[in-house]
């Protein structure tokens, strides 16, 4: 079966090989993809805000990087996945708005980012690859046959992490 | 009125809601024909409450290039305002202002860029001086922005601040279009979960 797996915004989902993740149009968000190289078991979350301790209306866990990752992790591990073999790889966070003020809300991209690396460290999972910042949106692939992460963005060479 | 409740809104709210989408795509549109000295329609605003992971599919899907207007609403009504064009339309739309046959579609320049900012800067400007007249709420809008990507990754900065107060957007969407010259493009205003509750107040509506 190759039919892609959508993951929405706030939304994330695990499946086993061959299966493709995908999300579309990632902007500040930050597409975290994790696998389990042994099982071939990958899972995406596609999150939009650093931190769910920040924020009174957390209920959403695909919402944040901290519960998106820890729930996606279940899942996997749920599916069969062995949590201390699982890698990761990111994209997104970009700022699409080249907007100068000191608010901190224009630079939520970046944010986005170091909370994910953050948890992730601390959670002792290895982020193989990484295509993050900058300003323009991204489309990602993830081929759970052999874990590579593709890269789609327009007016920009595609690129496999 | 801070705790209205986007899942209970009655047919009332959303009517004038959609009434001042009317008002403010109204005075958009008329700001944008009198620059390209044609006639734009505009279509029945909608009211719409979507889940961040549907919110994409407004502008025809995540992948959909756009060119997008951005700009931040702050004073009594905080939100954010956005005025968003089909690449296509974008490329119709500066011909049609530089006098360029249509149906060129090289890369926009930087003259093309600015002169799509300055459209943007114009028309938003229209729109939201009229909702600040019609509701005597004072609105401050920040300088607007531009950014030309897929409509999924410029949903994402309106979508990531309504992701701090709740699972939903909720939106107030305009179309518009020139027919013979193929422009076409949306307006859509953004307030935040408090603001639209000022906005039905101020005009004397109990939510």
């Amino acid at each position: 079966m190759n039919d892609k797996i959508k993951v929405g915004m706030a939304d994330l989902n695990a499946c086993l090989s061959p299966g493709i993740l995908t999300t579309l149009g990632l902007g500040s968000c930050v597409g975290i993809v994790l696998y389990d190289p042994l099982k071939k078991i990958g899972g995406l979350a596609h999150i939009m805000l650093p931190d769910s301790t920040q924020i009174k209306n957390n209920s959403n866990v695909a919402k944040f990087a901290d519960t998106g990752i820890n729930k996606l992790i279940d899942d996997m591990v749920r599916l069969g996945a062995s949590k201390n073999r699982l890698v990761a790889k990111l994209a997104g966070g970009a700022q699409m708005f080249s907007f100068k003020t000191s608010n901190d809300l224009m630079r939520i991209g970046d944010r986005n980012v170091e909370a994910s690396v953050k948890i992730l460290r601390r959670l002792g999972i290895k982020i193989l690859g990484q295509d993050t910042g900058k300003n323009y949106g991204r489309t990602i692939e993830f081929y759970t046959d052999t874990g590579d992460l593709f890269i789609k963005t327009i007016g920009k060479e595609n690129k496999i992490i | 009125m801070d705790n209205i409740n986007i899942d209970t809104l009655d047919n009332i709210h959303l009517d004038v809601l959609k009434e001042i989408g009317n008002i403010g795509a109204g005075n958009a549109t008329t700001a944008l024909s009198q620059m390209i000295n044609k006639k734009v329609d505009m279509s029945v605003p909608k009211v719409r409450i979507l889940e961040f992971k549907e919110l994409s599919d407004i502008l025809g899907g995540a992948e959909n290039q756009v060119v997008g207007i951005l700009l931040a609403v702050e004073g009594e009504i905080k939100g954010m305002m956005m005025f968003v064009l089909e690449t296509t339309s974008a490329h119709n739309l500066v011909n049609l202002l530089m006098g360029k046959a249509l149906n060129t579609f090289e890369e926009f320049s930087e003259m093309d860029l600015s002169a799509l900012q300055e459209i943007g800067n114009i028309i938003t400007g229209a729109y939201l001086s009229s909702l600040s007249s019609l509701t005597n709420l004072r609105i401050h809008p920040s300088v607007p922005h531009m950014a030309i990507d897929m409509a999924g990754a410029i949903l994402s900065v309106p979508a990531i601040e309504f992701g701090k107060i709740g699972d939903k957007a909720l939106l107030i969407q305009t179309g518009f279009g020139e027919g013979e010259h193929k422009v076409f493009g949306n307006f859509i205003l953004i307030p935040d979960v408090k603001s639209y509750g000022t906005i039905l107040t101020s005009l004397g509506i109990t939510a």
